[in-house]
């Protein structure tokens, strides 16, 4: 890898241009709910839910290659946690968003250790049974996850001081998680951790032999992930305030991934984008019918993995990169198209470096820290 | 009824919903040792089959002209799927194609429920009611039809791979795409046969177990999952072991819904989910399998 040549955070426009992009970003997030009617207002912050989950798949499924078809049991193991403390214990929301996430976290790693054994196909297979296990199980243990009925818990409540609707905290409150969870994510894919993982997922035997620690990063891999997925699921508690386990069916799981897929494997905006579509999509397209929203997201998975592996995130860059490519150099160097591009817009594990994108290619190394932000 | 018929009574139940287990879990064996990836929509397409079964006898077609007619279907449309979805991204690594089947499978399901609602209907049993009586033990007779089938179907595959030349040819391939392919075998059409083979296999378990759950676009979820089991159990690479594994699930799952209380009729589906995960944790190549030796 040649992580070692990129030099870290010494570029100070990179810098400069990152911190007002972030802030340019917060400005508008801090606008949105001040113009937006509370139902939409409710989507948007579901959107920003569901981006944690999808960044927890994405640090597996992205960064590890590993397959998972059962995050959807993870996102209910942080929303029942979360229900139950409030439920039972009467914590208050805030108690239960480090609990869910240490929770899920050992969960995580508890199911990491069979998954070392279990090379992808059949990690899908085991993950994709236990979703399938989940809400019979829950269904249960009534006595304490309220059975079929499910339950129905306190949603955040706006405190007095801060004059706001109960849609516009609620939001608030889940944009800072959200905004939490997606900068660490970010940091940890550019520490060692997230530099083993893709040595990891593009040659294990390669790594192992330079030190990565195999056992090591693939476990904590899937803790990590299960950890997000579990903040996921208390966040959605705290927002819909009511959990069942028919919330939280295979079909999740399966939605999370496909959303993962479309929005952009293994890029750091791609499961802000998923998650729009995990959000949208079907709300948009249930007004055709019942089956729309399938047949849309079947088409769009089986179709980015055709033409576009880099997936919606990806997309800005594979355009500028082929038309990069045939324009003369002199007047369009890869490096000018960079501030339009998206992070990590190189070889996603789908596919090698192919050279139907030679200056993604020539320009982003694996492993390089992304040049710029982009929102 | 004394204990020990109560036993083999359940286990009878057992075989025959093992029985259907078996012939999906075939259909992914044979796709797996074809191109070496599971098929996540194998059952969806079954299920696609058994709408396209269904559809002909709501014309008025008897039933044992519609089958045939089915499978036909079925193994041409395993054929365009092999061609149209699976053909772009072979050599891709296996997420990819992973996701390209999970994307199958989501697309498959949402179009039966556009085309034919997501209500539930009736399927007719072929086989006529009433059994045999075994001392004391009931055998239905669709519990013997299903056995009956599903042997049917391993005699005719063993036939076909091991006595003529395209199973000759399909070995081959199976054995070494680029051997075979430099032998002058089209491999791309050999693999559009195998995933044929599959979907015709497949579309039998859909049919042979619409009797008995309704026919509606979710019927064949569960049934996947305990074939996923029947094949991890028998070796993803063994058409005798998915056989056996199938009926092993399928009298697992029966006994353990009704001896072991804790797990009961509503648990029953963690029964395979336990079983995967022993099975990948003890012996990942199954009871059958051959273990895979990768040279890096």
């Amino acid at each position: 890898m040649s992580t070692i040549t990129a030099a870290l955070g010494t570029d100070r426009a990179r810098r400069r241009r990152a911190a007002l992009t972030a802030l340019l970003a917060a400005a508008v997030a801090g606008c949105v709910p001040f113009y937006f009617a509370p139902f939409q207002v409710f989507q948007l912050t579901m959107v920003l839910l569901y981006a944690v989950a999808l960044a927890g798949l994405n640090l597996l499924v992205g960064f590890g290659g590993q397959i998972s078809l059962g995050h959807g049991a993870f996102f209910a193991a942080g929303a029942y946690a979360a229900a139950v403390m409030l439920d039972r214990y009467d914590t208050g929301h805030l108690a239960t968003l480090p609990v869910a996430a240490a929770g899920c976290f050992l969960l995580g790693l508890a199911f990491g250790v069979p998954a070392l054994r279990l090379r992808g196909l059949y990690l899908a297979l085991v993950t994709l049974a236990f979703a399938v296990f989940l809400p019979p199980l829950l269904k249960r243990l009534e006595p304490v996850t309220g059975g079929a009925m499910g339950l129905t818990v306190d949603k955040l409540q706006p405190p007095a001081w801060s004059g706001l609707a109960e849609d516009q905290w609620t939001y608030f409150v889940v944009l800072g998680v959200t905004a939490t969870a997606l900068l660490l994510a970010r940091n940890l894919l550019r520490s060692r951790v997230g530099r083993a993982l893709r040595a990891l997922r593009d040659n294990e035997s390669a790594a192992e032999v330079m030190g990565v620690r195999l056992s090591l990063h693939k476990t904590l891999a899937f803790a990590w992930s299960a950890m997000f997925a579990g903040v996921a699921g208390c966040l959605y508690t705290w927002v819909i305030g009511f959990v069942s386990p028919d919330s939280f069916s295979s079909v999740l799981s399966i939605t999370l991934l496909a959303g993962l897929v479309i929005g952009g494997l293994a890029s750091l905006y791609g499961p802000l984008l998923g998650a729009a579509f995990v959000m949208y999509v079907p709300s948009v397209s249930q007004d055709l019918s019942e089956a729309a929203p399938g047949v849309v997201f079947g088409l769009l998975i089986i179709a980015v993995m055709f033409v576009a592996p880099t997936g919606l995130a990806g997309l800005p860059g594979r355009v500028l990169g082929a038309v990069a490519s045939r324009l003369p150099r002199t007047t369009a160097a890869p490096a000018t198209a960079a501030p339009d591009r998206t992070p990590e817009a190189g070889p996603a594990p789908s596919t090698p470096s192919t050279p139907a994108d030679p200056a993604v290619a020539d320009t982003e190394p694996v492993g390089a820290p992304p040049r710029t932000e982009r929102e | 009824m004394s204990a020990v018929t109560d036993l083999l009574q359940q286990a009878v139940e057992g075989l025959g919903s093992g029985a259907v287990y078996a012939s999906l879990a075939l259909a992914l064996v044979l796709i797996h040792r074809f191109t070496g990836i599971i098929n996540f929509a194998q059952g969806e397409l079954a299920m696609l089959s058994t709408y396209v079964a269904w559809q002909l006898m709501a014309s008025g077609m008897p039933f044992w002209l519609a089958l045939p007619v089915t499978l036909a279907v079925s193994f041409a449309g395993g054929m365009l799927v092999e061609r149209i979805v699976i053909r772009p991204v072979r050599g891709a690594p296996e997420l990819t194609v992973v996701i390209v089947t999970v994307g199958l499978f989501i697309f498959v399901n949402a179009l039966a429920g556009l085309i034919w609602s997501f209500t539930v209907k009736d399927f007719p049993q072929p086989f006529p009611d009433g059994g045999l009586d075994l001392a004391g033990v009931r055998v239905d007779w669709s519990t013997l039809g299903i056995l009956g089938v599903v042997a049917v179907v391993m005699g005719l595959l063993y036939l076909l791979f091991q006595h003529t030349s395209a199973g000759l040819v399909m070995r081959a391939v199976a054995c070494n795409p680029a051997s075979a392919r430099l032998s002058g075998i089209r491999v791309g059409r050999v693999l559009m046969l195998g995933w044929a083979l599959a979907a015709t296999v497949g579309a039998l378990s859909g049919v042979l177990v619409a009797p008995v759950l309704f026919l509606e676009p979710n019927m064949m979820g569960g049934v996947l999952i305990y074939a996923f089991a029947a094949a991890t159990l028998g070796g993803f690479d063994s058409p005798v072991g998915a056989v056996v594994g199938g009926l092993f699930v399928g009298v697992a799952e029966t006994l353990t819904g009704a001896y072991v209380h804790v797990v009961g009729e509503d648990l029953k589906v963690g029964v395979p989910f336990v079983i995967i995960l022993a099975v990948l944790l003890v012996r990942p190549q199954g009871l059958f399998g051959r273990a895979a030796v990768e040279r890096v």
